[in-house]
């Protein structure tokens, strides 16, 4: 079911660098995300998930290092960019405007027009196929304000809205951490769907439980470097927790430090 | 009696979608979770409307006053109708009041003091009231100062500003026949009826054209019946209207004859209609509710946030520049206080009262129309009642108070009830 990872990446980071001011957020950082494949990102809180994928998604420009997307350089330094090459991203707060509702939610700063006029029509019909796409039934109407909407139903508005447009590689931050345990097998299920219709998904995750469920690769940050990018079936749950943790577990994951590496040896 | 009570959950399983009872189910359900909408505004110009023309009928409720109303509530209503911009982004612009009079003032002095054709004036005026606004913009957007700031800074500096355009002399007066006849002329009876006409009939056509693209689409749309039952209203409010207005309203009609619509309702249809449709119908105004909402939202959704913020603040500025012309053409002159005293809170108290939230995010064009009609009906009905000015303060402090309450109350609602 899930394409093989032989072949080329569609999007291929090796050795960017982001900096704060004085703190050095993101160290020579590497990443491949393939098509049709989950690519789970995890990693503790400040490790630097969030910056890579704010930098993968233009809201910052890398500092240095190469991006590439399906095999070409390119620069990002603008959302509008990186919407242009098919990335969207469902950011953890979802990012919805509580006062409009859900299709115009969906199609926020990029709305269909006719001549200077709002296309309402063919904007919500294009809402309703992709919602009844991503088979979404919990909807009652695509007219009600979002504020009206509970977490799950929220959640996959915003994954929807990343579907809209003939996206190639979304990014959800934390999709189910807010969720009950029902929605969050909801959200993970849109979630296979997306990478099963040939789409790349990124995933941050702090929950296992979702990271092995659904991730064929998982991505493991450790203060700010790029500890292991491994084979979900190559490793086990405690490995992971492992490289999280420590930035390393047996073979896997960082050299050691030069002073610790020659005690032990 | 319990029985009948528990009843109707399953009684109005199968109720028929589109006709008129579900549409009128459908507004109590919207209003009881909170969207007002303009029931709070109309029901308090019902109440003082009902209020003033008992106690004080003879005088209030006359063509002559109707038609005073209008010209009263002008100008407040087209500064409101730029606060309401500034209001949908949760900002405030104090200095519109001064916008306004600094707007007229570049009116006045190159009208009447330079020489300048009228065109070109009028031009002058409405360039000073953008490049204000641009001013403001550019502040409260790029530099990050809260607008209460700068423009409580411009209220004063305008203030001063309009006292240099204007010099020594203290008045200047106005006496070009088209500007004066903006706020003091009338059209004839038949081309007040033949604008009822346009009107409505607009309405009706383009409404039913926008249910019809819904209903070839294949969606929900509004019921015939509830469409048919609005147009009808609308028929009737504004011929109602333009029937009063078109009668006689001279004192002594042998002299002069006053009668026919304002030519102002023209200036603030024209303004009602293609600002609504801005806000409504365009992408930019989409994205000013989105920023109003949620600026964060907006912002990673490639929305400008900045731009949208200064569009707004040139709208408003442009705007009061807008009612400086009507200033001008209502008291034949622009003096130091033309925009001062309390121009700029009743502009605000109308936006409002009709409904515009100070939140952010929520209110329409047409509150400034509604809440300006409050706040005109009050200042023109109680001087009727009592000599007193203060009582007229007291009472529209009430109001703006009341409606700043639902406001906020409507809001809680509409939160608990997810409607927001």
């Amino acid at each position: 079911m899930t394409p093989p990872d032989s072949g080329q990446p569609l999007l291929s980071l090796s050795k960017v660098n982001k900096s704060f001011g004085a703190v050095h957020v993101l160290r020579n950082v590497d990443l491949e995300v393939r098509l049709g494949r989950v690519t789970a990102m995890v990693g503790d809180n400040g490790a630097g998930k969030s910056t890579l994928i704010k930098a993968i998604a233009g809201i910052h420009a890398f500092d240095s290092g190469t991006y590439l997307y399906e095999g070409e350089s390119v620069n990002v330094t603008d959302p509008k960019q990186a919407n242009a090459l098919g990335i969207e991203v469902v950011y953890q707060d979802l990012a919805l405007c509580d006062n409009l509702d859900v299709v115009h939610n969906m199609f926020l700063g990029r709305e269909l027009k006719k001549g200077v006029v709002l296309d309402e029509a063919e904007m919500e019909q294009r809402a309703v196929t992709t919602l009844a796409g991503l088979s979404v039934r919990t909807l009652k109407s695509v007219r009600q304000n979002v504020a009206s909407l509970s977490g799950g139903q929220r959640q996959t508005v915003a994954i929807a809205r990343a579907v809209l447009w003939n996206s190639k590689l979304v990014i959800l931050d934390e999709p189910t951490a807010a969720l009950g345990v029902a929605q969050t097998e909801q959200v993970l299920k849109l979630v296979r769907r997306l990478a099963d219709n040939g789409l790349a998904v990124i995933l941050i995750s702090h929950n296992m439980n979702d990271v092995f469920e659904v991730a064929d690769d998982i991505a493991c940050l450790y203060l700010g470097q790029m500890a292991a990018q491994v084979h979900r079936s190559d490793v086990t749950h405690g490995q992971v927790v492992e490289l999280i943790t420590a930035g390393r577990s047996g073979d896997l994951g960082l050299p050691r430090e030069p002073s610790t590496a020659g005690a032990v040896a | 009696m319990s029985a009948t009570t528990s009843a109707p959950e399953s009684v109005h399983v199968d109720e028929v979608d589109g006709s008129l009872s579900a549409g009128f189910r459908d507004y109590t359900a919207r209003v009881r979770g909170g969207e007002l909408g303009a029931l709070p505004a109309v029901l308090a110009l019902l109440t003082l409307v009902l209020i003033f023309t008992v106690l004080k009928g003879s005088v209030f409720f006359t063509t002559f006053n109707f038609a005073n109303l209008i010209t009263q509530s002008a100008t407040i209503i087209v500064i409101s109708m730029g606060l309401v911009f500034v209001l949908l982004l949760g900002e405030i612009d104090l200095s519109a009041g001064y916008a306004a009079g600094t707007a007229g003032a570049v009116l006045a002095v190159s009208l009447t003091l330079h020489g300048w054709p009228v065109w070109a004036s009028l031009l002058a005026c409405i360039v000073t009231g953008v490049f204000i606004g641009v001013f403001i913009g550019v502040i409260v957007a790029r530099l990050g100062i809260p607008s209460f700031v700068v423009t409580l800074a411009m209220f004063l500096g305008l203030q001063g500003l309009m006292l240099l355009i204007i010099g020594d002399g203290g008045t200047i007066g106005v006496a070009d026949p088209f500007i004066l006849s903006i706020m003091n002329g009338n059209m004839s009876p038949v081309a007040g009826w033949i604008l009822c006409l346009i009107v409505v009939l607009s309405y009706i056509g383009s409404t039913y054209f926008a249910l019809m693209r819904r209903k070839r689409a294949g969606l929900i749309t509004q019921s015939i019946s509830v469409w048919a039952v609005k147009g009808i209203a609308l028929a009737v409010l504004l011929g109602g209207a333009t029937f009063l207005l078109n009668q006689e309203r001279s004192r002594n009609p042998e002299l002069t004859s006053i009668k026919g619509i304002p030519y102002v309702v023209i200036v603030i249809l024209v303004l009602l209609v293609g600002l609504t449709f801005l806000l409504q119908r365009t992408a930019f105004g989409r994205h000013v509710y989105a920023v109003g909402g949620n600026a964060e939202a907006a912002r990673r959704a490639g929305i400008s946030v900045a731009n949208i913020r200064i569009a707004c603040f040139i709208f408003c500025s442009t705007l009061a520049a807008v009612a400086g012309i009507l200033f001008a053409s209502k008291d034949n002159s622009i003096s130091p206080s033309t925009g001062g005293s309390t121009t700029l809170l009743y502009a605000v108290g109308a936006a409002v009262i009709g409904g515009t939230s100070l939140f952010g995010g929520r209110g329409k064009i047409r509150d400034a129309i509604l809440g300006g009609l409050v706040v005109a009906v009050i200042q023109n009905g109680l001087p009727l009642i009592t000599d007193k000015s203060g009582i007229q303060f007291v009472v529209t402090g009430i109001v703006l108070l009341v409606a700043a309450s639902v406001d906020a109350l409507s809001r809680k609602r509409a939160q608990s009830s997810g409607r927001a």
